[in-house]
């Protein structure tokens, strides 16, 4: 028997931003129980004593305030560390370009998180991501939001059924304009606030900086794939494969782009063009897979994935391996694949589960300077 | 459901009688009590009652009373009005590592200015020992600021103990007697103290209203400018609605004290039985014999702080811990980490429940099978 909304408590997760205000605000006008909460999950108090994650939870007070619901506050600085930054700092000793945001939905939102919110009696968690959850013979399918400009299933590509079941993405069905008319009409104290940009615990700070604090930076050489030296590099870590910006590489010719790594012996590769050819690969091997409906992966099978966020939708056909992992292969050669970076499978609007980027592979062989 | 308010040591309910004080003064006696005319004598009057009535309550005269914003202000006072004014006498200061953030962020900040100040450890019960305030009093030691009760275990210190060793010492001796006013009696001059801090909304007065107590001939640099208010202590208009409410809750101590903490005390003990009736695993923090009637702090093995405090808020049973960071979240306690270690689970897993005037007996028992109820459902 499903309950009343009166009778359903929801746990909003609340950043301060539009989007899970309007989310709360959404579910209050349900009639559900709700309940707003407030992360703080990065440490980043200054010589003041203030953490700038002060700003955003008084914006939830203040929102929470106009729906009248009651809010708190939970720390998970721990688990975030322990979980996320850990990982996304081994990513980047490796040479791989971390995707922090799918591990933090993993480990923190849709883990740590949700046990919180099932231990104060909540039914579901709520967020203010774009997306939608179909309830369909007792399964849970996840699908892309309405605004195929903000749908956020490739950030969600590692939730489980169990988690799905709990869920709520009350924004899956609307646009963003849409979320931000409705703050306006209700006068939100977040409706004409900016949407954050980045990567969360990074903020507006400068990457580098920031990465520099954690990580030895190894200066070394810039070459081309023929050994040419076109410059020195400030450390691997602070360059993704297809960056053009910040090489400072002049010249006659087309620009200059960054097309691989070499973790052993300090060289960062890059090679003229957007379109140079080593920048494309026909296939890659991905690991970490989770398939959002139960079942084993048995048979290949031909879908679209993205290999970026908002990116558009590529033709795929997905191979099982022997030792678990995937091989996915590209109708059309792709651009700048990326290790550490996730892929993601669709079915029309359905996603159908992701998994971590891990070699990249063109006629048949591992392109060695991507991993 | 009413919710059940089990908070009391952070603030109380103004008492009925202090509002029926207030009202015909914030209606009727508007004028400035520095104006030389009659509206200004008028409200001048007021604040020289309460002044008496509340000097009387702790044996001081009328002089030594300094009306403040609150215990805050008065911690503030006491530690930088003497530092500043005795600086050159000396320069170290002793008090404790569990008092107020009244009282310890205004020591950090003068060691910034440059003083010496020592932080005397407390053991397991959060009391300090008389023989390690006498082992760190130097010759220019210029003040020891010393807590009554501790606002999150309710632990008393040995204050009248310490008071008797500084009579052979040059230190003044200050005490935070926020928590211990209303629930200990207290004679500054048998306490031994020369200021002494409390805060009106504490005892079922108004907020935004205390005093310093501030022996007669002690001198302290005002911190404020730009009035000859409280004998130039404390420039600014005085509250006069607050201080006659302050006049009147002090009052009603005066006839109420022992009646009150008898009520607390079974309250305590009510609400204690019940979670060991409904077989709670839980542990109490401090020392239940040389503690105040109305606060109990609570550890919950298994259990955190915030899940407890989220869970029992949406229960309606409100309670507290340690102190909350800008961001909302709760930080560990540091009277249990200076009690036990930062590393004990304790700091994390404990709420302090503080009962009083809002509660009655049948909300203890129901209050704590709430509290029953959430924690054997969270361990």
């Amino acid at each position: 028997m499903k309950k009343e909304p009166k009778d359903t408590r929801v746990v909003v997760g609340m950043s301060g931003g539009v989007d899970s205000s309007v989310a709360a605000l959404l579910l209050k006008q349900q009639g559900y129980d709700v309940v707003g909460i407030f992360m703080k999950n990065w440490d980043d108090t200054d010589e003041f004593g203030v953490c700038t994650a002060t700003e955003d939870f008084e914006d939830v007070v203040r929102v929470c305030n106009q729906l009248d619901i009651p809010y708190y506050s939970v720390n998970f600085e721990k688990q975030y560390w322990d979980k996320v930054f850990t990982y996304f700092l081994d990513e980047y000793k490796a040479g791989r370009t971390p995707n922090p945001d799918v591990m933090c939905n993993k480990e923190i939102k849709f883990k740590a998180f949700l046990d919180h919110a099932l231990s104060l009696g909540a039914d579901y968690l709520a967020t203010g991501h774009y997306a939608r959850v179909r309830e369909r013979n007792g399964q849970f399918e996840m699908l892309r939001g309405v605004d195929n400009n903000k749908d956020q299933t490739y950030f969600l590509n590692q939730l489980s059924q169990d988690v799905l079941s709990k869920v709520m993405f009350p924004l899956g069905e609307m646009d963003k304009k849409e979320v931000r008319e409705i703050a306006k009409e209700n006068n939100l104290a977040t409706a004409t606030k900016k949407d954050s940009t980045g990567i969360c615990f990074i903020g507006e700070r400068n990457f580098k900086e920031f990465l520099s604090e954690y990580l030895p930076a190894q200066p070394g050489k810039m070459k081309t794939l023929t050994g040419e030296v076109k410059g020195d590099h400030d450390g691997l870590m602070y360059y993704t494969i297809g960056q053009r910006h910040g090489l400072g590489i002049g010249g006659s010719g087309e620009p200059w782009f960054v097309i691989g790594k070499n973790l052993e012996d300090n060289v960062l590769y890059v090679g003229q063009g957007y379109h140079n050819d080593h920048l494309y690969s026909d296939a890659l091997e991905a690991t970490d897979i989770n398939w959002i409906l139960p079942g084993e992966l048995n048979e290949p099978f031909t879908c679209t994935a993205k290999f970026r966020y908002r990116q558009q939708d590529s033709k795929v056909t997905v191979y099982p391996m022997e030792n678990g992992d995937i091989r996915v292969e590209f109708a059309e050669p792709q651009r700048a694949i990326t290790p550490g970076q996730a892929v993601v499978f669709y079915e029309g609007d359905v996603c159908l589960g992701g998994a971590t980027i891990d070699r990249v592979i063109k006629n048949e062989k591992y392109i060695q300077h991507l991993a | 459901m009413e919710p059940i308010y089990l908070d009391h040591a952070a603030t109380t309910p103004v008492h009925p009688e202090v509002v029926k004080e207030m009202i015909p003064v914030l209606e009727h006696t508007f004028g400035n009590p520095s104006s030389v005319h009659h509206f200004g004598r008028q409200a001048r009057k007021i604040l020289d009652e309460s002044r008496q009535v509340i000097a009387e309550s702790i044996g001081a005269n009328e002089k030594e009373i300094v009306y403040t914003s609150g215990g805050t202000e008065a911690d503030n006072m006491a530690l930088i009005g003497v530092a500043r004014k005795r600086q050159n006498e000396g320069k170290h200061i002793i008090t404790t590592s569990i008092e107020h953030h009244a009282t310890l962020r205004t020591a950090e900040y003068l060691e910034k200015e440059g003083f010496e100040v020592t932080y005397l450890p407390v053991d397991e019960t959060g009391r300090i020992s008389v023989e390690d305030v006498k082992n760190h009093l130097r010759e220019d030691t210029i003040l020891v600021s010393i807590m009554y009760v501790n606002n999150e275990v309710g632990t008393i210190q040995p204050v009248q103990e310490i008071g008797e060793l500084l009579k052979e010492h040059s230190a003044y001796f200050h005490t935070d007697a926020v928590q211990a006013f209303g629930t200990l009696p207290i004679d500054v001059n048998e306490l031994g103290v020369d200021l002494l801090s409390v805060s009106a909304h504490k005892i079922y007065g108004p907020k935004g209203i205390g005093f310093l107590y501030v022996r007669e001939g002690i001198m302290l640099q005002a911190l404020q400018h730009g009035g000859e208010q409280e004998r130039k202590r404390r420039a600014g208009t005085e509250n006069t609605a607050a201080v006659k409410g302050f006049q009147k809750a002090v009052e009603l101590i005066g006839q109420e004290r022992k009646a009150r903490n008898h009520k607390y005390s079974a309250f305590k003990k009510h609400f204690l039985q019940t979670l060991e009736e409904q077989e709670v695993n839980f542990s109490i923090n401090g020392d239940e014999q040389n503690s105040v009637s109305s606060i109990v702090n609570i550890s919950f093995p298994g259990t955190n702080v915030e899940s407890l405090l989220t869970n029992f808020d949406l229960s309606g049973i409100a309670a507290s811990s340690g102190s909350a960071c800008t961001a909302g979240s709760v930080e560990p306690s540091h009277v249990l980490s200076e009690m036990y270690s930062s590393r004990d689970e304790r700091t994390t897993n404990s709420i302090r429940f503080s009962f009083g005037n809002a509660n009655d007996e049948e909300q203890m028992g129901r209050s704590a099978k709430k509290v029953a109820k959430i924690v054997h459902r969270l361990t």
